[in-house]
């Protein structure tokens, strides 16, 4: 369980590395996965931005595809209809420019998202009401989307997913609880550039990108532990560079209920198996019954919790 | 996903590496203008896969079920690939992409291929003679050295032309200096073409004035190369819903391509090739910036998504 969602298992895939599960079923059974969190879906559809959207970075990657989907009314019509059919466990991650935008976003997928297990809101985008700093980097801009949508979808699960490019993630994330979120999904992609030297120019055309990958990983563990032990009857959705079984341990020990693997898709798509695999041998190898127990049970001495509430690594 | 064994690692000339893998999986499957996305990554400082056109495959005889790609060291990707000896395991994906669309009925084809970019034309030539078509084939690159396999050439091809910028092997100058001669010559109907994003623009221009079909397989850099992470986006031309206006969209070169009909595709006048090792992310290593196409109404997108 993950909060009010009922999770096929604790392994799900992030938003924006599967798609709506479609392309990546040639490799891997989706009824072997927790759920799929699908590629955020807009009001229309957005072209996103040009080429080059990637680059690789030291066990990374950066990238600036500007959530290049076809909108909400091609996944209501197309590609939930087919998940459901594959017995996906289905979670939406939505996204737009403006609160309005969101509200709308919901709205349709309240009429005609039947299925749907919950509703990731992808608040890591550009806010054009306030000089388009990002929903995410303000407790107020985070707070409005997420109870627009909760007012829209009171019924489904809502999760807010956080960017960690922020200096109060744990204030950010009780603005979300505050306005009605069910969990958070920790965390969004690292703001990070990359120059090539011999054009002397950005190696991205949208300039500046998301880090993902084993790179931001710790940042995650991090900010998973941060967020769980402000609000530990909050459930979260660990995600950032889980590259294997351990790294997804790592997030749960933190905090996380659930994870979801990421970048580490487009390299084996059948990545999110082998790693709720590899969990259950580790609760086997310990006895341990349900995932539950491990959320958050990194030990800390008190030297260590002292160190924390001191606020110096 | 499939594990392939290395058979043989040759070289190509001083600047090509040749890798032979046994993958019955792939080599059965695979049609002309697909790839391989191999994982290159014996540590975890380089995650990502990296895509290979398939430049030959064996189906029947005593190298059955194999696939060869060429590449040139560009980076950390293909360093690793080319200390790969016989027996050494490979983990492979594929075969993927869209591939090239062979003639309905017997044709003339003539065959365009830039620097290693001509690596998917050397399969596709021995499709087209295997079908009966006409192949005739122009192969160019900066220096002789740059040549991909120009012997072959001579054999594969009716009638075959080769150039070189600077002029040290065959005709001084570029493939399109050559190019409509050969055509008319060849009474070509239909060319097919890869390389370098300049090159394919001007084939594009000189084949869109004649009225020759066109195939070209693009290039660009993919994280995933199965139709997921959305990054190796070209700008196409599609009929609008209904009978509307045509449309401009970005499609995914790795499974709506990275064969497109070269009328579809939207030349940028800009377009500058990636020279740094980055390239080693797109099939044969020449990726370009793309053409910028106007954001839908409202957008402002996030840098990463």
């Amino acid at each position: 369980m993950l909060g009010p969602v009922s999770l096929t298992g604790p392994v799900l895939v992030a938003s924006g590395t599967f798609g709506a599960g479609r392309e990546a079923s040639r490799f891997v059974d989706l009824r072997r996965l927790g759920g799929v969190i699908v590629k955020s879906m807009t009001l229309v559809p957005w072209r996103g931005k040009p080429t080059p959207r990637m680059c690789e970075t030291p066990s990374g990657m950066l990238n600036a595809i500007g959530i290049q989907n076809k909108g909400v009314d091609h996944f209501i019509t197309e590609d939930l209809p087919w998940l459901t059919r594959q017995g996906a466990t289905v979670i939406a991650s939505i996204a737009g420019n403006t609160v309005e935008e969101f509200v709308k976003v919901a709205d349709k997928l309240r009429t005609g998202g039947r299925g749907v297990a919950a509703v990731e809101v992808n608040i890591s985008c550009p806010n054009l009401e306030d000089r388009s700093d990002m929903f995410a980097h303000s407790a107020r801009g985070t707070a409005a989307v997420v109870a627009g949508v909760k007012e829209s979808l009171p019924r489904v699960p809502v999760f807010a997913k956080l960017s960690p490019n922020v200096t109060s993630l744990a204030e950010i994330a009780g603005a979300a609880l505050d306005a009605g979120a069910d969990g958070l999904s920790l965390i969004n992609t690292v703001f990070g550039m990359a120059i090539d030297v011999e054009a002397m120019r950005p190696k991205l055309a949208g300039v500046v990108g998301g880090l993902s990958g084993p790179a931001i990983r710790p940042i995650a563990v991090r900010a998973v532990h941060e967020v769980h032990r402000a609000f530990p009857g909050a459930p979260i959705i660990g995600q950032g560079g889980i590259a294997g079984p351990r790294d997804a341990l790592e997030l749960v020990l933190a905090g996380a209920a659930a994870v979801a693997v990421g970048t580490a898709n487009f390299v084996v798509p059948r990545l999110p198996v082998r790693v709720n695999e590899g969990i259950a041998e580790y609760m086997a190898a310990r006895g341990v019954e349900r995932v539950a127990d491990l959320v958050g049970a990194v030990r800390l001495d008190e030297v260590a919790a002292a160190s924390l509430e001191a606020g110096t690594p | 996903m499939s594990t392939g064994e290395v058979l043989t690692h040759r070289k190509y000339g001083e600047h090509y590496h040749s890798l032979t893998i046994v993958a019955p999986d792939i080599g059965q499957a695979v049609a002309p203008g697909q790839f391989v996305n191999i994982s290159c990554a014996p540590s975890s400082a380089h995650i990502l896969r990296r895509p290979f056109s398939v430049y030959r495959v064996h189906k029947r005889g005593g190298w059955a079920s194999t696939i060869e790609i060429v590449f040139d060291v560009r980076g950390p990707g293909t360093a690793y690939l080319s200390t790969l000896r016989t027996h050494a395991s490979v983990d492979l994906m594929g075969p993927l992409g869209r591939g090239f669309t062979l003639p309905a009925r017997r044709a003339h084809a003539l065959l365009v291929g830039g620097g290693i970019g001509a690596a998917p034309l050397f399969f596709l030539a021995d499709e087209l003679r295997n079908e009966g078509h006409r192949v005739d084939c122009i192969l160019g690159a900066r220096s002789g050295r740059y040549l991909l396999n120009a012997i072959d050439v001579r054999r594969l091809a009716s009638v075959y032309r080769i150039t070189t910028e600077d002029g040290s092997t065959g005709d001084k100058g570029r493939v399109t200096d050559v190019l409509i001669e050969v055509m008319e010559r060849c009474g070509t109907e239909i060319v097919y073409t890869c390389g370098p994003h300049p090159m394919l623009a001007a084939v594009a221009r000189i084949c869109a004035e004649r009225n020759v079909a066109l195939q070209v397989a693009v290039e660009e850099l993919m994280a995933c190369g199965f139709g997921v992470c959305m990054t190796c986006v070209m700008p196409v031309r599609r009929a609008g819903p209904r009978g509307r206006e045509d449309e401009i969209v970005y499609a995914r070169s790795c499974t709506e391509g990275p064969v497109f009909d070269g009328a579809s595709v939207v030349w940028s006048g800009e377009a500058e090739p990636l020279e740094s090792e980055d390239a080693e992310l797109s099939p044969a290593g020449i990726p370009v910036r793309a053409a910028a196409l106007p954001a839908s109404v409202g957008e402002v997108a996030p840098p990463g998504n």
